[in-house]
Formats: structure tokens, C-alpha cells, sequence
């Protein structure tokens, strides 16, 4: 059944959540429309942050949480170590030059 | 690589000073990450800034992992078979991220990031699903009935967290195939189609109460109905969606991507998870609200609308009767060798023809004639936010030639010469003086205001949304059909051969 500390726990939960959308929101409402694919592909980096979640499971000693877990640790790393690398390398792209500049 | 010493300085680190400080030390880095995490968006609020603010996030993951390398430590003990796993998986995966990210062109960025959500989706779902059928053999082993009860709002978070995540896997899934083409771009539709969605996603989420309020063995059953839910209402959302309304779809899916793994923290206890989850999830959320704005259309509508599937029928038939202007490449270049100002409005067939390296060699040998090139970026031109933007700026344009919409829009009546290569509704007029048209009240590039327009545009065909553009018919239009990146091509050696005779 949901409890008291249930629900004590869902609303503490509650106040992170809204907190950081809060926060999410006005830093992310500065960026530029130039940067919102690097931003795209940062955020989703960032969203790798199931990796936490996936490695928990990845390293416990249920038989079927170690198998999931370990997919799920692959794919979290992908979008991790893939996003950053590859939001980095966009990023680097941006450039600013002199007017008439040339190539 | 770092990845061995880590984990065992970690686990020698406990084993001197005991768990308990291990998981304070734990919950410290997790702080230390989430800030970090939000020093790294705002850091994406310039681009002299961004690339040091994406460093922050790169350190806040890092110390986000080794902060769970000691809590699944305290947990499950300092022994190897703990962290076998783990690191297959962190190999695994960095192996396949580092290749894709390292040889992916730049032009296939949308198809990589809906790719990404359906990675992101499948992690936060699996999570789920473990952690679901860890709790449910802690029941039904005796000996460990009490020792660890899935309580209901974790069985609700846990249900969320695998909704959610399988939808978001299958969506994406949906979308990447869209992009890539190996699925029909034209929304696929059916009678009553938005009716069955939103009835399974309001069965799913009384399910999910359900399994919150009386968790026991009977629910295990409803809980797997709810991840196949998801599943198919991932395929079943995204599949009426039309390929010009992409770049919401993709920012929509990052949302549910972060709204995942926020729903994992709820589900986990962990603060690190949620704060992330909705940095992720507000990202994606502004993003699809900016472009929903873009094309002045509400979410429900691009959600629910399958756009454009009536008008298209009579677009194909109107357009093939009307005269228009048409020029072959020397001529085109001739009238752009004699502008002053030219503003290139680039769009999705850009991408598709990779027309921005040629794209950037016209500009160079027009601005060394004396002439002003500058870029008109319009929000939703291409198939993500900030598509245009990135290929652009890897062709080596610089970003202070780009611009937005609502900053150069007033200097279209001032300019010589407006070129388009490949975009299509983003520069239909129809916007603005059509009100039975399909995209009308969507602001667009007020390009017809320009002494000339040249139209870069594989045929005659309307484009992906179908929707008829007036704009192609005006005297001062011309089309040069044909692929924008040969017909780039052939302007630069016509621009550079009559250049030099009576340039500067």
C-alpha cells in the first residue's frame, strides 16, 4: 500500500523535480537557437545519467537485474560517452571570423 | 580506461574506512555532479562558453559513475563480481558510442540524436524492469519477504519509469526510421487512430495506479501489460506524424527521455536522477514548444494533427498548370554576380543534398566580389532545432553570419538577392495571406520583398508536407531545378570565371 512515508518520499522527490525544471528552464531559455542541436545532443548526454540506475542494477545479485542491467549500462554509456564526444566535436565547429574572412 | 583504477581505489578506499563513509562520500559527488549539470546548460548559452560548460557536465558524469561505483559497493560488496558487469557494459558501450560519434557526418545529427532517445528510453526501461523483478523474488522468496517489500509508490514509479522509457524506445525507433527513410515520412493514419491512443495511455496510466495502490504478486501481469503498452503506443504516436513536423517529435521524445529517468530517481531514491531527468526533460519540453511556436501551431495539433494529408492531392494538381520562371546555372549566377546583398535561406533539402560545403564556397567567391552574404536561419528548417545551424558552422561559415528569424526578417526588402536552397515552407507566403492554407499564421522569411529570389528545388514537386507555395510563381521567383549541390557547384565556377574580369 502507499504510506505515509510513501508519500512523504514522493513529495520530497516532488520538490527536486520541480525545482530543477524550474532551474532547467530559465537556463535553457538563454540558449541561442544556434546551439539547440549542441544542446540537444549535450541534454541527452545528460539524460545518460540512467547509467546510475543501469549500473545499480548491472551489479546486484539477481540473476535477470544483472542481465538488464547490463544492456542497459551498454546503451546509457552509449549516449554518455557517444554524446559528449560528439556535442564536443559540434561545438568545436562553431566558429567566428573576421567579416569576408576566408576559408 | 581510467575505469579499473577507479573502481579499485574505490573499493580500496572503502574497505579502509568503512561503508558508511563510502555512501556519504557517495551522495557528495552526486551533489558536486548536479551542479556541475547545470553549470554545463548554462555554459550552452554562448558559443564561446559552451565548450567549457560541456566539459562541467563531462566532470559531473564522471563523478556521477564513480559516486555509484561506491554506492553499489556499499550495497552489494567490495568483490570483483560486483563491478564485472559494470564495466563490460561501460566498454561496450563506450566502444559503440565512441565509433558512431567519431565517423557520423553531420548531416545525419537528427537521425543520430532520435537514435540516442531510443538508447536513453531502453536504459531507463530496462532499469525499470530489473528493479520491478528484483522486488517481485524478494516476495516470493520467504526468506527475504520482509526483508526488502516493493512498496506501492515504487511499484507506480518503477511502472512509470518503463512506460515511459519503452515508449520513448519505440518512438524513437519510429522517428529514426522516418528520418532515415526506411519508414513512409507521410503520416500513416487510421479512423479513430488518436482515440485508441489516448484511450491505452489513460488504460496504462489506471494501471499503473492500480499497481500503486494494492502491489502484490497479482499485479506482476498488469505491470508487463503496461511496459507492452508502451511499447506499442511509442510506434502507434509517432507514426501519424509527418516528417516536416520532425524536429518537435525529437525534441518531444528528449522530454520523455528525462521524464524517465526522473521517474528511475523517484523509483531509486536518487536526487541525482531527477535533477538530471529534468534538466532533460525541460530542455526538451522548451524545444518543443519553441517549434511548436515556430509553426504556430499548438502541441495537440502536431500530437494529433497528421498535417497536410488533405491539401496534397489538390497541391500536386494546381501547381503543374501555373507558369513560373526558370534559368539554367550560368544565368542564375549572372544575376547573383550583380548583387550587392544576397541572404542564402537554407533548408531541409540542404541537408539532404549536402549542399552546405558548396553553399559555402558560393558565399566566398560572391563576398570576394564585393558582396554581403549573410544566412537566414529559420527555427524549424531541417529535421531537428538548430539543424541549419550545425551544418552550416561545419561547412565553416561563421556563426555571426547566421542569423534568426525575427533579426533579419526586415532586411529582406533591402536586399538583392534571396537564395534558397531547398527550403520550402519556411518561405511560403501562404503563411500570411492564405488563411485556408494548411501553415497558415506560421511565421516565415518575408523573402518575396526581395528584388529577386532564386530557388535551389530538386522538381516542381510540392515538398514534404505537401503544401502548395505561391511564392514559386512570382515574377521576381526563379527556379533553377535540379540538385542544389551540383547547381551550387556550377555557380561557383561561373561566379569565379566572369568574376575576375570585372571584379575589385
Amino acid at each position: 500500500m502507499l504510506t505515509l512515508d510513501n508519500i512523504d518520499q514522493l513529495l520530497f522527490g516532488l520538490y527536486i523535480f520541480v525545482l530543477a525544471t524550474f532551474v532547467g528552464y530559465q537556463v535553457i531559455s538563454r540558449v541561442p537557437p544556434l546551439l539547440h542541436t549542441p544542446l540537444m545532443s549535450g541534454t541527452n548526454a545528460i539524460s545518460g545519467i540512467s547509467l546510475v540506475g543501469s549500473m545499480v542494477a548491472a551489479g546486484s545479485n539477481h540473476r535477470l537485474s544483472q542481465i538488464l542491467g547490463v544492456v542497459a549500462v551498454a546503451c546509457a554509456s552509449i549516449n554518455v560517452i557517444g554524446g559528449f564526444m560528439i556535442t564536443d566535436r559540434m561545438l568545436k565547429m562553431f566558429k567566428k571570423r573576421g567579416p569576408g574572412g576566408a576559408k | 580506461m581510467s575505469l579499473p583504477t577507479a573502481v579499485t581505489s574505490a573499493a580500496a578506499h572503502a574497505v579502509q574506512t568503512g561503508a558508511p563513509f563510502a555512501e556519504k562520500l557517495s551522495n557528495f559527488t552526486y551533489l558536486v555532479a548536479s551542479v556541475l549539470f547545470i553549470l554545463c546548460l548554462r555554459g550552452l548559452s554562448g558559443p564561446e562558453t559552451a565548450r567549457r560548460g560541456l566539459f562541467f557536465g563531462e566532470l559531473g558524469m564522471f563523478l556521477a559513475v564513480v559516486g555509484t561505483l561506491l554506492k553499489v559497493g556499499v550495497e552489494f560488496g567490495w568483490v570483483v563480481q560486483t563491478y564485472t558487469l559494470i564495466t563490460v557494459g561501460i566498454v561496450i558501450g563506450g566502444i559503440i558510442g565512441t565509433a558512431i560519434s567519431l565517423k557520423l557526418p553531420m548531416t545525419k545529427m537528427p537521425e543520430r540524436i532520435a537514435f540516442s532517445h531510443a538508447f536513453g528510453g531502453l536504459a531507463t526501461a530496462l532499469v525499470g524492469v530489473a528493479e520491478h523483478s528484483k522486488g517481485i523474488s524478494n516476495w516470493e522468496n520467504p526468506l527475504t519477504h520482509h526483508v526488502e517489500q516493493l512498496s506501492g509508490f515504487k511499484m507506480g514509479a518503477l511502472g512509470f519509469e518503463s512506460f515511459l522509457g519503452f515508449l520513448t524506445f519505440t518512438g524513437s525507433i519510429m522517428a529514426f526510421g522516418k528520418l532515415q527513410g526506411l519508414i513512409s515520412g507521410a503520416p500513416v493514419t487510421f479512423k479513430g487512430q488518436n482515440y485508441v491512443n489516448i484511450g491505452l495511455f489513460i488504460a496504462s496510466i489506471l494501471a499503473l495506479g492500480y499497481c500503486a495502490f494494492a502491489p502484490d504478486l497479482s499485479t506482476v501481469p498488469v505491470f508487463y501489460a503496461i511496459c507492452a503498452t508502451g511499447l506499442a503506443l511509442g510506434v502507434m504516436a509517432v507514426l501519424p506524424i509527418g516528417g516536416a513536423d520532425m524536429p518537435v517529435v525529437i525534441s518531444l521524445l528528449n522530454s520523455y527521455a528525462g521524464l524517465a529517468a526522473c521517474a528511475t530517481g523517484f523509483a531509486l531514491n536518487q536526487n541525482i536522477l531527477i535533477i538530471a531527468g529534468a534538466l532533460d526533460g525541460s530542455s526538451g519540453l522548451l524545444l518543443s514548444l519553441l517549434m511548436s511556436k515556430a509553426m504556430n501551431r499548438s502541441f495537440a495539433n502536431v500530437l494529433f494533427g497528421a498535417f497536410g494529408t488533405d491539401t496534397q492531392n489538390a497541391a500536386l494538381t494546381t501547381t503543374a498548370s501555373k507558369p513560373f520562371n526558370e534559368a539554367t546555372v550560368d544565368e542564375a549566377a549572372e544575376v547573383l554576380k550583380a548583387a550587392q546583398s544576397v541572404i542564402v535561406v537554407p533548408g531541409y533539402g540542404m541537408a539532404v543534398s549536402q549542399a552546405q560545403h558548396a553553399v559555402r564556397d558560393l558565399a566566398n567567391q560572391l563576398e570576394k566580389n564585393g558582396c554581403e552574404v549573410r544566412y537566414a536561419i529559420h527555427p524549424v528548417a531541417g529535421r531537428m532545432p538548430g539543424h541549419m545551424n550545425v551544418l552550416l558552422a561545419e561547412a565553416n561559415v561563421s556563426y555571426d553570419r547566421l542569423f534568426d528569424l525575427d533579426d533579419i526578417n526586415d532586411d529582406f526588402a533591402r536586399t538583392d538577392v534571396v537564395l534558397i536552397v531547398g527550403a520550402n515552407d519556411v518561405v511560403n507566403p501562404a503563411a500570411k495571406t492564405d488563411p485556408k492554407s494548411p501553415i497558415y499564421g506560421m511565421p516565415v522569411f518575408n523573402v518575396e520583398l526581395a528584388k529577386a529570389v532564386l530557388v535551389l528545388k530538386r522538381s516542381m514537386n510540392p515538398g514534404f508536407s505537401g503544401v502548395e507555395n505561391e511564392l514559386f510563381f512570382f515574377p521576381n521567383t526563379t527556379m533553377v531545378l535540379g540538385d542544389a549541390k551540383k547547381t551550387l557547384s556550377g555557380m561557383v565556377s561561373a561566379v569565379k570565371d566572369e568574376g575576375g574580369g570585372h571584379g575589385h
